[in-house]
């Protein structure tokens, strides 16, 4: 950034403030990146385009590209030194629902598994 | 250090994380809106949770494969996608100070996000009079929490946006006002984060 007499602010999620006409092309984009990434979900989920045992996880990287397309086209969310702090808070954020998620499905898939079977007798 | 000193001093190339000062009202407000927003991604987090767990546990009743209508659900996407999409064009023409364009992308915002709530509510319905309401199953249970806490939102969002479409025209587009559309427009784009999710896990996966 040596010799840019730009002077950064902290920057507003959500905003685009530099490019006035970027902006409108940044929308247009992201929107066709996500029907793309959508339609390809809805395609991989119901055929047998990708190896059945592995289409969870082809699932998963679809999702994640598309949160990713939301946030970088949607909510200019970006990676130039004036969006720190909403990278920040974003990465704080991702941390906290990895524990969540992860600690939650580890737990209650562990009690699961130590549940003893329900007698005959209690079944309906 | 003397004013005429201060005066000469080189201007500072402000690196962002606060260097530069106190920030705008804007900047501070839409800060705090992404902390709020951030709090309510943990909390569909846990509701996400629940339902990986519970996902199996039909109890002899339907699973989602007997469930789920996929096409209801593509449309609920698109509906929710190109609304996002004019939610965004109504942000930037608010910026401009395009008051008729910014109205005209509102009504479509709202149109869509109501068009996605009645097929939501449609298969509510349908699915509790073919017996497979919130009570059935833990399946259904966490499926009824976690698609009705993000539908809940969404309703949130058109009463926030009905508010704001009124206070535009009563108000105009003030400084104030534009902060509340700032803050609308992360809201909508958040909850179309949490659709991704949704319609991956609870219905692509749930639906094989």
């Amino acid at each position: 950034m040596d010799g840019d007499d730009r002077v950064f602010d902290d920057r507003t999620p959500g905003v685009e403030e530099y490019e006035p006409t970027a902006s409108y092309l940044s929308y247009t984009a992201g929107l066709g990146f996500a029907i793309l990434l959508t339609i390809t979900s809805f395609v991989v989920a119901q055929t047998n385009l990708l190896w059945p045992p592995g289409v969870p996880m082809g699932l998963i990287v679809l999702a994640f590209a598309q949160i990713g397309v939301h946030l970088v086209f949607f909510l200019h969310l970006g990676s130039g030194p004036d969006h720190t702090n909403n990278v920040v808070a974003l990465a704080f954020g991702c941390f906290i629902i990895f524990l969540v998620i992860a600690g939650s499905v580890l737990i209650i898939a562990n009690l699961n598994w130590n549940m003893m079977d329900m007698p005959v007798s209690l079944r309906h | 250090m003397t004013i005429a000193a201060i005066d000469a001093a080189p201007v500072e190339r402000v690196r962002g994380r606060g260097g530069g000062g106190p920030a705008s009202t804007r900047t501070v407000v839409a800060y705090g809106f992404w902390i709020f927003l951030l709090s309510d991604f943990v909390l569909f987090s846990g509701l996400f949770a629940a339902h990986a767990v519970l996902s199996g546990n039909t109890a002899g009743g339907p699973t989602g494969a007997e469930l789920f209508n996929l096409r209801n659900v593509f449309i609920e996407t698109m509906c929710l996608l190109f609304s996002s999409y004019t939610a965004g064009l109504g942000a930037l023409s608010a910026e401009r100070r395009r008051q008729d364009r910014f109205l005209i992308f509102a009504v479509l915002t709202f149109v869509l996000g109501a068009v996605f709530l009645v097929i939501e509510a449609r298969e509510f319905a349908r699915m509790v009079a073919e017996g497979a309401g919130p009570g059935r199953s833990a399946f259904l249970s966490s499926f009824f929490t976690l698609v009705g806490t993000h539908g809940v939102h969404v309703t949130g969002g058109l009463i926030f946006l009905l508010y704001l479409m009124a206070q535009v025209v009563a108000k105009g587009l003030r400084p104030n006002v534009l902060r509340r559309l700032l803050c609308f427009s992360l809201f909508w784009h958040a909850l179309d984060i949490v659709w991704v999710g949704v319609f991956t896990l609870v219905y692509l996966m749930g639906a094989r």
